[in-house]
C-alpha cells in the first residue's frame, strides 16, 4: 500500500504519545524505585485525615497584619511545626490574613501550644561550642568527672552555669539528626544547650541577655570600609532601643575582652560570641569584635546578600511579637474522607459507565475512540498527579476528585465537537480522508478557543482562591490540558489511520461515520449525473466561502442570474420555516 | 432511535428541520428575565440562602462507625448539655453521623462529645469536635469572588480577540449571568446548604457557561464570516442555522457532562449524604442544564439582536429580502 502523509504523521505522533507515557511512568517509576515517591497520588487532608488549624496572626499593639508580616508569621510556624516533629505539615496563608496549618493525626496540647506562642527571640552568650554529633554513650565524660559549679555564677558567661546536668544534656544533643520532640519553652533565666541548623553546631548558651523585642529595627547592607568605601561584603545591622543598647553595650565589653585575650582575629574563644536564638534555636553566633556603644551592632562575616536578608527578615520578626489565635480547628476523620472517595469514585464509576453506554449509542464504532481518549486522558491525568504529589507536594482532596469527575464531560466535548465536524464534512459529500482533515481543520480552532477559557477559569481560581477551590481549580487545568494533549496527539491520529480502514472508509453502518446514515450526497456521481441545488442545500455555505463569494463576482450576469436561481430554489426549498 | 436521532442531525445541518431560537427571542428573553427575578425573590422573601457551617460558624461533631444512624440520639446528646440548642444532625456517607450546633464552650463541647459517645456507642476517639469561625465560609468566598470577577474580565477580552467583536462577548456574558442567578435560584429554592464546595461548583457552572458558548459561537463565526457578501439568509438566519446545527453537538455534550454529575448526585446522594460532592455535584447539575440552555436560547439570539442593526447588515437583509421577492414574483410569471 502506498504511503500516505497524513498516515505517516498519525503514526509519528501516535508513537509520541508512547514516548510521552514511557517517560512519565519511568520517572514516576523511578521516583518509586528511590522511596521517594509511591504509585498512589497523595491525599489531601479531607481524604486521609487530620487536623486542619486555620490561625490568625495577632501582632501587639498594632491591628492589622500586613502581608510582609504573614509571610513571617509563616516562616515561624513551619519553623515550629517542623521543630515540633510533625511530618508533611503543610503551612499556607488565606486570604491575606490567616495562616493555614494542616497537620495529619491530632495534635498534642503541647503541639498546639508552641503553635500559638508568640516568637520567641533573645540574644545569650556562647559558653561553649561543640560538633553537632551526639557524643556516643560510651566515650561521654563519666558521672565522677562531670563539672561541680565552684561558685554562683556573676554573669552570663560564666563557666559555672555549666553543671552536670547541662554537660549531659549537651553530650547527648545531636544536631545532625536533630529531636524532633521539642514541646517547651525554655526559661530565659537559666543556660540553654542548643543547636545552630545552618552550621550543625551545638552551643551551651548562658541566660538570655537582651530579648528580641527591643530590637527596633533591622537592615541589611554592604559593609562600608575603613574609608568610608563600599565593600563586596553584606553585613546585618542591628538597632537596639535605648534601654537595650545600654544592656547590650555591657555585654559587647565583656564578650570583647575575651576576644582580646584569645588573641583578636586568630583567636577562637566561644566565649566571645553572642547567639541569637530565635524559638531556642541558635540562627546564628558572631563573635564581639568591637564594644558596641550606641546599641547599633552590625554582624558581619561570609554573607552573601540573600543570607543577610535572612537574618535580618529574621530579626526583624523576631523582634515582633506575633501570637496567634486559633480561629478554627477542624478533625478530620479518615474513615469519613476514605469512605466519601470510595463512593465518590463509585458514582463517579457509574458516570463513566453512562457516558460508555451513551457514545457507544450516539456514536456506534466512533464512539470506541471516545472511550479510548477518555482512558488515555485518564492515564495521563494520574500520572501528572502521582508525579506531582512526589515533586510538588500535590495533594488530591474530595475538591479534586469532584473536578476529575466534572472533566470527564468537557474532555468528551472536544471529541464530540470533531466527530461533529467530521459529520458535517461528510454530510457535504466528501469523502471519509478528506472529512477527517477538514473537519479537524475546523474543530481544532473551536477546542483551542474553547479549552482556553477553561484554563483561564482554572488559572485565575488558582491563583486567586483559597483552600479547596485551589485543589479543585489545579485538577481542572490539568485534566484541560491532558484533554487538548490527547486531542491532538491520540484522537487525531487515531481518526485518521481509522479513516483508511475498510470498516470506517467504507462508511460501516456501526462505524457511525456512515455516510448514508449521515444523509450524505456525493458530488460526483458519474457522467452526466450533477448534483440538482435540492439534494445539496447548502451550496454557498461550504468551507471555502470566501472563494464562492469571489466567484461570484467574478461570474458574468448572465452566469450570475443562473446562480441566484439555482440558489432561491435551494433557499426556498430549505429555508420554508426560517421564512415565515 | 439512533437513526432517527442521525436523521434529526441531519435534517438539523441542511437546515431541512429548524427550530427557531433566534426569530423567537422574545419569548426566551422573557422567560430568562422571569427566572432571573424569581431567582432574585425567592431567596430574599425565604430571608437569604441556608448557609453552612463555614459561614454561619459553630461546632460540629463528628462520629464515626456508629451502630444507629438515628438523628434523635444526636440530638439528645446536644439538648443535656446545652438546652436551648437548634443541632443539625445528618447521616454522612454511611456509618458517619455529623452534628453541627452553634458555638459550644470548651466545657460543653467535652460534655457533648462524652454525651455523643455514649449515645451512639463508639469509643472516645470515634467522636471528633471541630470549631468553624465564620469568617472562614467569608473568606473564601471573597477569594472566589474575586476570582470571578478577574475571570469574567478577563474572558471576555479573550472572546472579543478571538471573535474579533465585544457583542459576542457581551452575548456570553449576559448567558452566564443567567446561569448564574438562576443556578443560585434553584439553590435557594431546593434548600440545600450553601457550603464552600457549592461555591466551588458554582465557579466550574461558570465556566462550562461559558465554555460551551465559545463552541457554538465558533460555529456561527464560521458561518456568518462572509455574510455581507451573500444573499443567501440573512444574519439572523445564519446565526439560527448554526445554532441548529450545533444542536446535536450541546445535546451529546450536556448529556455526557451531565451523566457523571447526575450520577453522584443522584445515586452518590443516597449513599453519601451531606457532604462535598453532593454539595458539588446539585450546583454542577442544574448549571450544566440551565447552562446549555442559555447558550442557545439566551447567547445566539443576543448577539444576533445585538449585530441586527448595524448598517451593513441591514443593507444585507434587503438584500436578501429583494432577492426572496424577485424569486417569488419570477415563480409566479414562469
Amino acid at each position: 500500500m502506498a504511503r500516505t502523509g497524513p498516515k505517516n504523521t498519525a503514526r509519528r505522533v501516535l508513537t509520541w504519545l508512547g514516548a510521552i507515557f514511557v517517560v512519565l511512568t519511568a520517572v514516576l517509576g523511578g521516583g518509586v524505585i528511590s522511596g521517594h515517591a509511591s504509585w498512589a497520588p497523595k491525599l489531601a487532608l479531607d481524604l486521609e485525615g487530620g487536623t486542619q488549624m486555620i490561625l490568625a496572626p495577632k501582632v501587639e499593639g498594632s491591628g492589622d497584619i500586613n502581608e510582609e508580616q504573614l509571610n513571617q508569621a509563616v516562616a515561624i510556624i513551619r519553623q515550629r511545626v517542623d521543630g515540633s516533629g510533625v511530618a508533611e505539615a503543610e503551612i499556607s496563608t488565606q486570604s491575606g490574613r490567616n495562616v493555614v496549618v494542616s497537620l495529619p493525626g491530632t495534635p498534642s496540647r503541647e503541639t498546639r501550644a508552641l503553635i500559638q506562642a508568640s516568637a520567641d527571640m533573645n540574644f545569650r552568650p556562647v559558653i561553649a561550642v561543640g560538633d553537632g554529633a551526639a557524643i556516643p554513650v560510651e566515650s561521654r565524660t563519666p558521672e565522677d568527672q562531670l563539672p561541680v559549679p565552684a561558685a554562683a555564677p556573676t554573669n552570663a558567661s560564666d563557666s559555672n552555669w555549666v553543671t552536670a546536668d547541662v554537660v549531659k544534656a549537651f553530650e547527648a544533643l545531636d544536631c545532625v539528626n536533630p529531636a524532633t520532640d521539642r514541646q517547651e519553652r525554655s526559661d530565659p533565666a537559666k543556660p540553654l544547650v542548643s543547636c545552630e541548623p545552618s552550621t550543625g553546631l551545638k552551643y551551651i548558651l548562658g541566660p538570655v541577655e537582651v530579648k528580641g523585642q527591643d530590637i527596633t529595627e533591622s537592615s541589611f547592607s554592604q559593609v562600608q570600609g575603613a574609608q568610608g568605601s563600599v565593600t563586596n561584603a553584606w553585613g546585618v545591622n542591628i538597632v537596639f532601643n535605648g534601654d537595650a543598647a545600654s544592656k547590650f553595650k555591657a555585654v559587647t565589653e565583656r564578650l570583647n575582652q575575651f576576644y582580646i585575650a584569645a588573641g583578636g582575629e586568630i583567636g577562637n574563644d566561644p566565649k566571645s560570641q553572642f547567639a541569637i536564638v530565635l524559638d531556642d534555636q541558635v540562627i546564628s553566633a558572631p563573635r564581639s569584635l568591637a564594644v558596641i556603644t550606641d546599641g547599633r551592632p552590625q554582624i558581619t562575616g561570609n554573607f552573601t546578600q540573600a543570607s543577610a536578608k535572612a537574618l535580618s527578615d529574621q530579626l526583624r520578626y523576631g523582634a515582633l511579637p506575633i501570637s496567634f489565635e486559633i480561629q478554627s480547628e477542624q478533625q478530620i476523620s479518615a474513615t469519613l474522607g476514605g469512605e466519601q472517595l470510595r463512593l465518590g469514585l463509585l458514582a463517579g464509576l457509574i458516570g463513566l459507565l453512562l457516558v460508555v453506554v451513551y457514545s457507544l449509542f450516539q456514536y456506534r464504532a466512533l464512539g470506541l475512540v471516545t472511550i479510548a481518549s477518555l482512558v488515555v486522558a485518564g492515564a495521563l491525568t494520574y500520572l501528572a498527579i502521582a508525579i506531582l504529589g512526589w515533586t510538588e507536594n500535590y495533594r488530591l482532596s474530595l475538591a479534586g476528585v469532584a473536578g476529575l469527575i466534572v472533566a470527564i464531560g468537557q474532555t468528551a466535548d472536544s471529541f464530540i465537537v470533531y466527530f461533529e465536524r467530521i459529520r458535517d464534512e461528510l454530510r457535504e459529500g466528501r469523502g471519509l480522508v478528506s472529512a477527517v482533515e477538514n473537519g479537524w481543520k475546523r474543530a481544532k480552532r473551536t477546542v483551542l478557543a474553547s479549552k482556553a477559557v477553561n484554563l483561564l477559569a482554572a488559572l485565575v481560581l488558582y491563583f486567586v482562591a483559597v483552600g479547596n477551590v485551589r485543589g479543585f481549580a489545579f485538577t481542572l487545568g490539568l485534566t484541560a490540558v491532558a484533554d487538548l494533549l490527547v486531542v491532538f496527539i491520540f484522537t487525531h491520529p487515531v481518526l485518521q489511520l481509522l479513516a483508511r480502514t475498510k470498516f470506517f472508509g467504507d462508511g460501516h453502518r456501526f462505524s457511525g461515520l456512515s455516510p448514508d446514515r449521515l444523509g450524505a450526497v456525493p458530488l460526483y456521481r458519474g457522467a452526466g449525473r450533477l448534483r440538482t441545488p435540492t439534494e445539496k442545500p447548502a451550496v454557498v455555505r461550504a468551507r471555502n466561502t470566501g472563494a464562492v463569494a469571489e466567484a461570484e463576482r467574478r461570474m458574468t450576469i448572465a452566469e450570475r442570474r443562473l446562480a441566484e436561481k439555482q440558489g432561491q430554489l435551494a433557499g426556498s426549498s430549505n429555508g420554508t420555516k426560517e421564512e415565515k | 432511535m439512533t437513526s432517527s436521532f442521525a436523521t434529526f442531525g441531519n435534517e438539523l445541518y441542511t437546515g431541512k428541520r429548524s427550530y427557531n431560537f433566534v426569530a423567537a427571542k422574545k419569548i426566551w428573553f422573557i422567560i430568562a428575565a422571569v427566572a432571573v427575578a424569581v431567582s432574585i425573590l425567592v431567596p430574599a422573601v425565604k430571608g437569604g440562602f441556608n448557609l453552612g457551617i463555614e459561614f454561619r460558624g459553630g461546632s460540629e461533631f463528628t462520629v464515626s462507625n456508629v451502630k444507629t444512624t438515628s438523628a434523635a440520639l444526636g440530638e439528645k446528646a446536644v439538648h443535656d448539655v446545652v438546652s436551648g440548642a437548634v443541632p443539625r444532625v445528618a447521616n454522612v456517607a454511611g456509618t458517619t453521623m455529623r452534628i453541627q450546633t452553634d458555638k459550644l464552650s470548651e466545657d460543653e463541647t467535652i460534655r457533648v462529645k462524652e454525651g455523643l459517645t455514649s449515645a451512639y456507642g463508639v469509643t472516645d476517639n470515634e467522636v471528633t469536635s471541630t470549631f468553624i469561625g465564620p469568617t472562614w465560609g467569608q473568606d473564601v468566598t471573597k477569594q472566589a469572588l474575586i476570582g470571578l470577577m478577574v475571570f469574567v474580565g478577563l474572558a471576555a477580552v479573550l472572546m472579543a480577540l478571538y471573535f474579533r467583536t465585544w457583542k459576542m462577548s457581551l452575548s456570553a456574558l449576559v448567558g452566564m449571568l443567567v446561569t448564574m442567578f438562576t443556578t443560585a435560584g434553584v439553590y435557594a429554592l431546593s434548600d440545600f446548604e450553601v457550603t464552600p464546595s457549592a461555591i466551588i461548583g458554582f465557579l466550574t457552572v461558570l465556566s462550562y457557561s461559558l465554555y460551551d458558548t465559545v463552541v457554538v459561537f465558533d460555529k456561527i463565526r464560521e458561518n456568518t464570516a462572509d455574510v455581507t457578501t451573500s444573499s443567501r439568509r440573512t444574519f439572523a438566519e445564519e446565526v439560527n442555522l448554526a445554532v441548529n446545527q450545533t444542536l446535536v453537538r450541546s445535546i451529546n455534550t450536556m448529556m455526557v457532562a451531565v451523566l457523571p454529575v447526575a450520577a453522584i448526585l443522584f445515586i452518590g446522594a443516597g449513599l453519601l449524604g451531606a457532604g462535598t460532592l453532593r454539595d458539588l455535584s446539585l450546583a454542577l447539575f442544574v448549571g450544566i442544564l440551565i447552562g446549555t440552555a442559555a447558550t442557545i436560547f439566551i447567547a445566539a439570539p443576543l448577539y444576533a439582536w445585538l449585530r441586527q442593526g448595524e448598517p451593513e447588515l441591514v443593507k444585507q437583509a434587503k438584500k436578501v429580502a429583494q432577492r426572496r421577492a424577485d424569486a417569488a414574483s419570477e415563480a409566479a410569471t414562469v
